[in-house]
C-alpha cells in the first residue's frame, strides 16, 4: 500500500518535471517578450498570443510558413508511405534473386550518417535548380528505411493463407495489395503515417539546405532564422513553437497506441 | 520472434509454388524504393568520396587527393569536437540509458498506478521536433531571467550560468537530449521486459532471490539485447549530433558544444569548402562503423 504510493508519487512528480517545458511553452506564447523574461517569469496565460501571432504573419509570413510545413509533410506522408509500403509488401512476401542483397543495401541507410549526403544533394539540387521547390525536400528520403522495414514487419506477419486465397480467386496483384494486404494492417499504417508526417514536420538540416528563400521556408527554419534576427522576439517565436508543437501533441495523443506500438515493431526485432 | 518465423516459413513454400509466372512482379513493386535510394542515398555517398579528394578555392576545384584528410587529422578544431562529441557519447548516454531502464522497470512494476498516463507523458518530449524544444530550453535556461533560474533562485540557489559557461553549456545540452529521448528508450525498454518469460522472476523468487538481485540477474540480462539496440542508436544519432547544439549554443562558448556535425555543416555550407566538409563526413561514417561494431563485439556476443 505505502509502496504503491510511493512509487506511484514518485513516478507522477516526475511526469510533471517533464511536462514543465510544454505547460511552460503554452503560457510564454501568450506573453510579449519583456514579459517571457520578467522577474517573476511569466507562470499563467497573459493576453499576448493573437499580438505574438500577428507579429510573425509580419515578419516572417507565418500562415504561408505553416501552408509550406503542411504541404510538404502531407505530400512526404503520402508517397513515401506509398513507396514503402510497396517495398515492404515485395519483402514480405515475394522470394525473388537478390532479395536479400536488396533489402540489406536499403537497411544500410539506417546506420550512414545522413551529413555524408547533405553536400552531393545540395549540389545535385543546385545543378537541377530545385532549391528552394517541395520536390527537393520531398524526393530525397522516400524510401525511408525505418519505414521500409516497418511494413515488412507488420506484413510478414499476415497470414499465407489469406494471400493464396486471394490469388485463386483471380486477384489481380494491384487489388490484392490494396483489398486483402492493407486492411488488416491498418494499425502499422497508421504509425508509419503518423511517423512520417512528424518526421518530415520536425526535419531540420536538409530544408535548412534546400530551402534559401523565406518564402519556402517551413516552420523549423522560420523560428530558427528568427532567433537570428537582430532583435530576437522571444514571445513571438515562442508562439511559432507552440504553433509547430501543440497539433503534433493533440494528434500523437489521439492517435499514441498506434505509434507507440508501431515504434517498437520496429526496434525490438532480433 | 520465432512464433512469427514458424508462420512465415510454410508461408513462403506456398507462395514459391503459386507465383511461378510472376517473376517480375517484386521488382516492379521494390523499384521506386530501390530507384530512389540509388538516386538520392548511394550516389551521393559515392560522390561525396570524390568531393573529400579536391580542395575547394571559391568556385575552383583542384584535385588534392588526400591533402583534406591531412588536414583533418592536423586541425584541432576537429578534434575539439570530436572529443565535446565524445563526452556526450561517454556520460549522457550511458546516464540517460540507465535512467530508461530505471524509468521501464518502475512503469512495468504491478503497483504503479496511472500508467497509461505516466507512460504518454515520459513519451511526449519524443514528438517534439529538435528546433521547437532547443529553443525552448534556450528559454528555460537562460541566465539572468529563465524560468529554471528563478526556481533555483527560489530555493536559494544562486543563479547557474547555463549556455554561457563552458561546463554548464554541456551540461545543458545533456539535459536537453536526456528530456527528450529518455522516454523513448524507457519505452523500448518497457515492451521487452513485458515479453521477458514470467517464471523466470517466479524461479528467481523461489530461490529465494530479492529485488535487487532478481533486477541484476533476471531483469538485466534479459534487457542485454535491447540495451545493445539502444547503445548502438544513440551512438548513431550522438554522432550525427546537430541540431540541438545548433539552435541551444551554436557550438559555443568558445567551442564547447561544438560538435562534429556541427563542424561539417559549417565548413560546408558556412565557408562552402565542400572538399573539407566531405572529408568530415566520411570520417563520421568511419568513427561511426568503427564504434558499431566495437559495440555489436562486445556486447553481442554475450547475448
Amino acid at each position: 500500500m505505502s509502496r504503491q504510493i510511493m512509487l506511484t508519487s514518485t513516478l507522477l512528480l516526475a511526469v510533471a518535471v517533464v511536462l514543465v517545458p510544454f505547460y511552460w511553452l503554452v503560457v510564454a506564447a501568450t506573453h510579449s517578450s519583456a514579459e517571457v523574461f520578467g522577474s517573476p517569469p511569466p507562470l499563467l496565460p497573459g493576453g499576448h498570443l493573437l499580438d505574438n501571432l500577428a507579429g510573425l504573419e509580419a515578419g516572417v509570413g507565418f500562415s504561408r510558413v505553416v501552408g509550406n510545413s503542411l504541404l510538404i509533410a502531407t505530400l512526404y506522408t503520402l508517397l513515401a508511405g506509398l513507396v514503402c509500403t510497396m517495398a515492404g509488401y515485395a519483402f514480405a512476401t515475394y522470394h525473388f534473386r537478390g532479395k536479400e542483397f536488396l533489402f540489406g543495401l536499403l537497411m544500410l541507410g539506417l546506420v550512414i550518417p545522413s551529413q555524408v549526403t547533405l553536400v552531393p544533394l545540395f549540389k545535385m539540387m543546385l545543378a537541377l535548380d530545385w532549391l528552394n521547390t517541395y520536390q527537393a525536400i520531398v524526393l530525397p528520403n522516400l524510401a525511408l528505411p525505418f519505414g521500409i522495414f516497418l511494413m515488412r514487419q507488420s506484413m510478414s506477419a499476415l497470414p499465407a493463407e489469406l494471400l493464396s486465397a486471394g490469388r485463386v480467386d483471380g486477384c489481380g496483384e494491384l487489388r490484392l495489395f490494396a483489398r486483402v494486404v492493407l486492411p488488416p494492417i491498418r494499425p502499422a499504417l497508421a504509425a508509419l503515417g503518423i511517423y512520417l508526417f512528424l518526421y518530415q514536420w520536425n526535419d531540420f538540416v536538409w530544408p535548412l539546405i534546400a530551402l534559401r528563400t523565406r518564402d519556402a521556408y517551413t516552420i523549423p527554419l522560420a523560428i530558427a532564422a528568427l532567433q537570428g534576427a537582430t532583435e530576437t522576439d522571444y514571445g513571438q517565436i515562442l508562439a511559432g513553437t507552440a504553433v509547430a508543437a501543440l497539433p503534433m501533441a493533440v494528434l500523437f495523443l489521439l492517435l499514441q497506441r498506434h505509434f507507440v506500438s508501431g515504434l517498437l515493431a520496429g526496434a525490438v526485432k532480433e | 520472434m520465432t512464433a512469427l518465423a514458424s508462420r512465415a516459413a510454410p508461408a513462403k513454400a506456398t507462395r514459391v509454388r503459386r507465383l511461378p509466372a510472376m517473376k517480375v512482379a517484386p521488382y516492379l513493386w521494390v523499384l521506386p524504393a530501390v530507384a530512389l535510394f540509388a538516386i538520392f542515398k548511394i550516389y551521393p555517398i559515392v560522390w561525396s568520396f570524390w568531393l573529400s579528394l579536391f580542395r575547394t578555392d571559391g568556385a575552383l576545384q583542384t584535385f588534392a587527393g588526400a591533402a583534406n584528410y591531412q588536414r583533418l587529422v592536423a586541425d584541432p578544431l576537429f578534434w575539439t569536437a570530436l572529443r565535446n562529441t565524445g563526452v556526450i557519447l561517454v556520460v549522457q548516454v550511458p546516464l540517460m540509458l540507465a535512467v530508461a531502464v530505471a524509468l521501464a522497470v518502475a512503469l512495468n512494476s504491478p503497483l504503479l498506478r496511472f500508467r497509461g498516463f505516466i507512460r504518454l507523458g515520459f513519451f511526449l518530449p519524443m514528438i517534439t521536433g529538435l528546433v521547437a524544444y532547443g529553443l525552448l530550453f534556450a528559454v528555460l535556461l537562460n541566465p539572468q531571467s529563465g524560468l529554471v533560474n528563478w526556481v533555483l533562485g527560489l530555493a536559494g540557489i544562486p543563479p547557474v550560468p547555463w549556455l554561457t559557461d563552458t561546463l554548464w553549456a554541456r551540461i545543458a545540452l545533456g539535459l536537453a537530449l536526456t528530456w527528450h529521448y529518455t522516454g523513448y528508450n524507457a519505452v523500448i525498454f518497457l515492451s521487452r521486459l513485458q515479453a521477458l518469460p514470467k517464471d523466470l522472476y517466479d524461479a528467481a523468487a523461489v530461490d529465494g532471490a530479492g529485488g535487487w538481485h532478481r533486477f541484476r540477474h533476471v531483469t538485466v540480462p534479459g534487457l542485454r539485447p535491447v540495451i545493445l539496440l539502444t547503445l548502438v542508436m544513440s551512438t548513431i544519432g550522438t554522432l550525427q549530433l546537430f541540431d540541438e547544439p545548433y539552435v541551444l549554443t551554436n557550438g559555443g562558448p568558445d567551442n564547447s558544444t561544438l560538435t562534429v556535425g556541427l563542424y561539417l555543416y559549417n565548413n560546408g555550407f558556412r565557408y562552402l569548402d565542400f572538399g573539407y566538409a566531405s572529408a568530415i563526413a566520411y570520417a563520421l561514417a568511419v568513427i561511426i562503423g568503427i564504434l558499431g561494431i566495437v559495440q555489436f563485439r562486445v556486447l553481442g556476443e554475450r547475448t
